[in-house]
């Protein structure tokens, strides 16, 4: 194991240690409209290109379908692309999204996390990423201002894996990340180049019948992305459904190697498993909630009670398998989403959490929380009584309630 | 689908086209033809210039146009166009 290298603290909020990790990161073309809570993001950067510190060029644009248009094109040239939004802006963005996993663009993308009007809400909540988490992007939920930089540089080294190629959302939640300052261990500039790197290109076959490194270059002219229709896209679909379980060890690789200089990893990369181990109660959440829970787990383990946390830290690709093992004993699962899945009988997380137990004998209670939504303060006596909850449901054996609303006035 | 087409694993990604346009014959989507009276064209070139799909080409050596039936879509656009009518949309 190498020796962790010098780093310097730094006080930044999630937007500045976003910013920071990007600057970093030799981003070639950022191309960001200003939404709240992601607006100090794209000031930032803005500073920088001004202030002549980083050599990208910055493209102001009229909307957020544009960013990502503009990025889509800038990534295709080959070139390291970046940018952030939030809420209403990604859901502007929806249609790109698609587009750029599509053409297997490797864009890295910050979401400040916000609720969706109406009512308008600037608040912190999921249910910006979560309406697009079919998109074909890779998603990171950060719990910290910390893993907030860490992952915004990771993020560069998954999506253009070779036998990745995918974009990549980092999420950190509106306001409660976004705004708040902590203190941030930040890595030399010349530590995160090398880390990054530069982009590697696979050769593909074009029109003309030669090979050529994947990007659009007049030298070696190809089409990316036009159109197949009934009899090949389909294949090409799968290539991506492929490339997402590939991300799985990679993701877990490059969170290891970025443990090796910087000292610090989040769980295998996927997942985090906080007291799991002889667990017999146990929530699961993304995001900062977790830093809460830890807390909450903490205590009731002082008490005595079997209680742990999983944090999914990779919601895309969904890591079954992980997910699964550490929650091998469990006997109760409480599943919190901080979103809400209207008509969908619980949230998005909850099902998919539900699903993967369904082949698993004997398998836990799994029951929802939805929680927090608009950015609802969530205090730790309601999130301890999630805990009382699960003990419950052990004790009669019964779950009365599946779905439940917490911090909600009845 | 046919025999010939490849499996997800053998394609490259991100529907990068293995074929030029070229191989593409889109001429055979017409249902009208433009056909030329001879007479009446003063080969002003504007069918060159307005065509679409540049399916209209201009051979110098011949000091005449010459229509590329493999790629003209017969849309009627050279004809809508023509300032003398030499050009009218034939069925078939």
């Amino acid at each position: 194991m190498k020796s962790v290298v010098k780093q310097e603290r730094m006080a930044l909020s999630g937007d500045e240690a976003v910013a920071y990790a990007a600057k970093q990161s030799d981003v070639d073309v950022v191309a960001a409209y200003p939404i709240t809570p992601q607006t100090i993001i794209v000031e930032k950067f803005s500073e920088y290109v001004a202030n002549g510190e980083v050599e990208t060029e910055f493209v102001c644009v009229e909307s957020e379908h544009s960013a990502l248009t503009a990025c889509l094109a800038a990534s295709a040239t080959g070139a390291r692309t970046f940018t952030a939004t939030a809420s209403a802006g990604l859901a502007l963005m929806h249609e790109m999204l698609f587009v750029t996993s599509g053409c297997r663009a490797p864009v890295v993308m910050a979401i400040a996390n916000r609720a969706l009007s109406a009512p308008i809400n600037i608040h912190g909540d999921h249910s910006d990423s979560m309406a697009q988490r079919d998109s074909g992007w890779i998603q990171m939920y950060a719990e910290n201002a910390q893993e907030v930089y860490d992952s915004i540089i990771q993020a560069f080294r998954i999506a253009e894996d070779l036998n990745v190629l995918l974009p990549v959302m980092v999420g950190l939640d509106g306001f409660t990340l976004s705004h708040t300052l902590e203190n941030v261990e930040a890595l030399t500039d010349d530590v995160v180049k090398q880390f990054v790197g530069t982009r590697q290109f696979p050769d593909v076959l074009t029109h003309e019948g030669t090979t050529a490194p994947f990007k659009l270059d007049p030298e070696n002219p190809m089409t990316i992305g036009p159109l197949a229709l009934q009899n090949y896209y389909f294949e090409f679909k799968r290539q991506q459904e492929e490339a997402m379980a590939n991300s799985l060890s990679v993701i877990q690789k490059v969170n290891s190697e970025y443990a090796e200089i910087s000292g610090r990893s989040y769980g295998n990369g996927l997942i985090e498993a906080y007291c799991l181990e002889d667990a017999e109660v146990a929530a699961v959440c993304l995001g900062s909630t977790a830093g809460t829970m830890k807390t909450i787990v903490d205590g009731l383990r002082q008490e005595g009670i079997k209680a742990g946390l999983l944090r999914l830290r990779t919601f895309r690709p969904l890591p079954v398998e992980e997910i699964r093992s550490a929650l091998g004993n469990v006997k109760a699962v409480a599943v919190m989403d901080r979103c809400i899945s209207f008509g969908g009988n619980g949230g998005p997380v909850f099902h998919e959490m539900r699903h993967m137990f369904y082949d698993v004998n004997p398998h836990p209670y799994v029951v929802n929380y939805i929680y927090g939504l608009g950015g609802r303060d969530t205090s730790p006596t309601e999130l301890r009584s999630i805990y009382e909850d699960l003990q419950r449901i052990l004790k009669t054996r019964r779950v009365e309630t599946p779905i439940q609303y917490l911090g909600l006035r009845e | 689908m046919t025999g010939h087409d490849k499996g997800w694993k053998e394609i490259a990604p991100a529907g990068v086209c293995s074929k030029s346009s070229i191989s593409f014959l889109t001429g055979d989507w017409k249902t009208y033809t433009p056909v030329r009276d001879l007479e009446k064209c003063t080969r002003c070139l504007l069918c060159v210039l307005f065509c679409p799909d540049g399916a209209i080409h201009w051979k110098p050596d011949k000091g005449d146009i010459e229509f590329d039936y493999s790629f003209c879509k017969g849309c009627g656009i050279c004809a809508n166009e023509c300032p003398t009518k030499a050009i009218t949309m034939k069925l078939g």
